[in-house]
């Protein structure tokens, strides 16, 4: 049987908005090489969003198309994960201003693909073919971003003290926000019963593996799984979410008829 | 001991296959603070457009090059060996290809 | 792109006014290589006026494409469509690119790159005065892929068959992409002037604000130019500045009626006898004011750059310390 839409919608709206998150480095980033290379990440991340909001308007029929998906829909409406929304720095109120910190991208990027790639992993056996074929292709990339985002955790961690606190602050900041993998949303739950998809729970010891694993050769400390338990996947969101989206839309929404 | 701090991070020259069954070829130049970043990051700035299927990366220091000062007594002598091109043997036409 | 207009003299790297005290004979054979229209490559011998001119020219060129990425790239976060989105990155990182291969032909002079960037962001070098306009509406994003990426099409192909290897080996590299952003910028403008009133409004003052811009672009009239006439002689540039604006006009007026825009110059109209379009006066004082540091946006973009260069240092600098001790560790573990 196919995927809910509410599950294509999850994983759609999570790339997006770390793509987005990810873009505001074109032309900002640390060194030019890296600058290249961070924009690859979210031209996949944008590519993959917008299979998954094809195919989930498809299902949808009538006017749903990929951009009346992600540009026409409210923060509430989002089902992104809470991790990929928050802003490229350390812990601010929505809409304060702070400089951005590389560190905390990277970490974030990290922990994400780490997710990602066991849970594409395990939906390209989806009995959702067409989400199967969109799992196969993803995966590749998934991997190639831990990839990217795991040497660069090494080297922020072997690297200089700073590099070593900044990593450890980045940690420390968004992991709290890794707890929301765990926890199924209905849309994961019905995945899971008539998709094949994984429940969520089962992803969570190999996940661990791999990220304990890199962060003891960063020398970085993992940090204890506690603190607020976000619910991004149900609709509630941080304070930042409403923001991007806010930028995001702004054309779109300002030309509700146009086609682009 | 005490390294004098650079600028820049070393200068690496990136060398693509394009296809399986071509050589290497060079294409040119990126900075990387390390060998396996360089080859990482030459991936991204050298083959964004599926221009290759393996890559070398060098420390630019570590090539050798001929000095062009030489260019006459390096190269100038094969120009008179004519007898190593195949083109130099008149065969008949009647033996075909060869 | 963008360095016709460079021929302006930079007090950072000022051409030097004796001539080279060079060995005859070696100057006799560099004469040589280049009337053959050959090329010299980095270990060749080359006059030292002639390293000056390309090492100014090419980090110029660099700057230009590195500061570039700016204007469009404030548009990224609002692209109207994921597709525009994607497509305006991946141009944006393209403009990157260019400037990485560009600082890698600069190299080759025996410059470093941080030197370079170092000039750029204390204000001691140029880069095209194109980039020191403001992007004010998402039209603006086609109108530079068309326009802008258009003029530096015409100016990067003849440098393509510059005189030094390494910088025409780069400008092969890149016309291969910027055909891809004249391209894409193009579409997106025909499919907003088939869309709605507001969309074509877009378009239209979009192409008003960027038209004369462009056109200056090319730098002065070659009467005026400094080194036009040397860099000619040495294949740095291959076509002077009118003849190229020239070119840029007469290919682009069919564009832009296919398009359906106005270009905002009442005298714009064909000449038989010369078989080119003429145009209006190119108002030269606001392009050197631009080019010397008072246009709009120079101050903003300078310190954006410099700010991303700043935020970056702990990231580069983790990255050197840790490859050292990866070093020092691989030589305990050897002795
Ligand atoms: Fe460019
Ligand atoms: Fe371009």
């Amino acid at each position: 049987m196919n995927a809910p839409t509410d599950y294509l919608l999850q994983l759609a709206d999570t790339a997006l908005v770390l793509a987005q998150r990810n873009a505001e480095w074109c032309g900002h980033g640390p060194v030019l090489e890296e600058d290249l290379a961070m924009a690859n990440i979210s031209l996949d991340l944008i590519g993959q969003a917008r299979y998954l909001y094809q195919y989930a308007a498809a299902g949808l029929g009538g006017d749903a198309s990929e951009d009346r998906l992600a540009y026409f829909r409210d923060a509430n409406e989002y089902r992104c994960l809470t991790l990929v929304e928050l802003p490229n720095h350390g812990p601010r109120s929505g809409g304060a201003a702070c400089a951005p910190d590389y560190a905390t991208t990277i970490v974030r990027n990290f922990l994400h693909a780490a997710l990602m790639a066991l849970l594409w992993a395990e939906l390209q056996h989806s009995s959702d073919t067409q989400l199967a074929a969109i799992a196969a292709r993803s995966v590749k990339e998934a991997r190639y971003h831990l990839r990217h985002c795991g040497d660069w955790l090494l080297r922020f961690g072997d690297g200089t003290a700073e590099s070593h606190a900044r990593a450890q602050a980045a940690l420390d900041h968004l992991w709290p926000y890794t707890q929301e993998f765990w926890t199924p949303s209905p849309a994961e739950l019905a995945a899971c019963a008539h998709a094949g998809a994984p429940h969520p729970a089962s992803l969570h010891a190999a996940w661990d593996n791999r990220v304990d694993a890199a962060i003891a050769a960063a020398t970085l400390q993992r940090p204890p799984n506690c603190g607020f338990l976000c619910r991004g996947k149900f609709g509630q969101h941080s304070e930042h979410l409403s923001y991007l989206l806010a930028e995001m839309q702004v054309v779109a929404r300002a030309h509700p008829d146009a086609v682009w | 001991m005490s390294t004098p701090a650079l600028k820049d991070w070393p200068l690496w020259e990136v060398f693509v296959r394009s296809k399986q069954g071509l050589e290497h070829k060079h294409c040119g130049s990126l900075h990387a603070a390390d060998a396996a970043q360089a080859l990482r990051l030459a991936r991204d700035v050298y083959t964004r457009r599926q221009e290759g299927v393996s890559i070398w990366v060098v420390p630019s220091a570590a090539i050798t090059a001929s000095n062009p000062d030489d260019k006459a007594e390096l190269f100038d002598p094969a120009a008179d060996k004519i007898y190593r091109h195949p083109s130099f043997y008149d065969l008949p036409d009647d033996l075909g290809n060869m | 792109m963008y360095t016709q207009a460079m021929d302006i003299p930079d007090p950072a790297q000022p051409a030097p006014a004796t001539p080279d005290l060079a060995d005859p004979a070696q100057l006799a054979r560099f004469e040589a290589v280049l009337s053959g229209g050959g090329r010299i490559e980095a270990q060749d011998w080359m006059p030292a006026a002639y390293r000056k001119t390309l090492l100014r020219q090419i980090s110029q060129h660099a700057h230009s494409e590195i500061v570039g990425m700016l204007p469009e790239g404030n548009w990224i976060s609002r692209a109207p469509s994921l597709k525009r989105k994607a497509i305006l990155i991946a141009k944006v990182q393209d403009e990157g690119g260019h400037g990485l291969y560009l600082y890698g032909a600069a190299e080759t002079l025996g410059a470093r790159r941080a030197d370079l960037i170092d000039a750029l962001l204390a204000g001691r070098a140029k880069y095209s005065s194109i980039f020191n306009y403001p992007t004010l509406g998402w039209a603006d994003v086609g109108v530079i892929g068309w326009l802008v990426d258009g003029a530096a099409i015409m100016n990067q192909i003849p440098l393509c068959r510059c005189s030094y290897g390494p910088y025409a080996r780069a400008m092969i590299r890149i016309c291969k992409e910027e055909s891809f952003h004249q391209r894409q910028g193009y579409e997106a403008l025909l499919v907003m002037m088939r869309g709605t009133g507001a969309q074509r409004r877009m378009v239209q003052d979009a192409v008003d604000r960027w038209w004369w811009k462009c056109l200056a672009m090319f730098g002065p009239p070659d009467a005026d130019s400094e080194h036009g006439a040397q860099s000619m002689r040495w294949g740095i540039k291959r076509m002077g500045n009118d003849e190229l604006r020239q070119k840029f006009i007469d290919a682009t007026v069919p564009q832009a009626q296919i398009l359906g825009v106005t270009l905002p110059d009442p005298q714009l109209k064909w000449n038989d006898e010369r078989g080119h379009y003429d145009h209006g006066p190119i108002d030269w004082e606001e392009f050197r004011s631009t080019l010397a540091g008072d246009g709009p946006c120079n101050r903003e973009r300078i310190a954006t750059r410099a700010e991303a260069h700043e935020n970056g240092r702990w990231v580069r600098e983790a990255a050197l310390a840790h490859a050292r001790k990866q070093q020092q560790r691989a030589q305990g573990a050897g002795t």
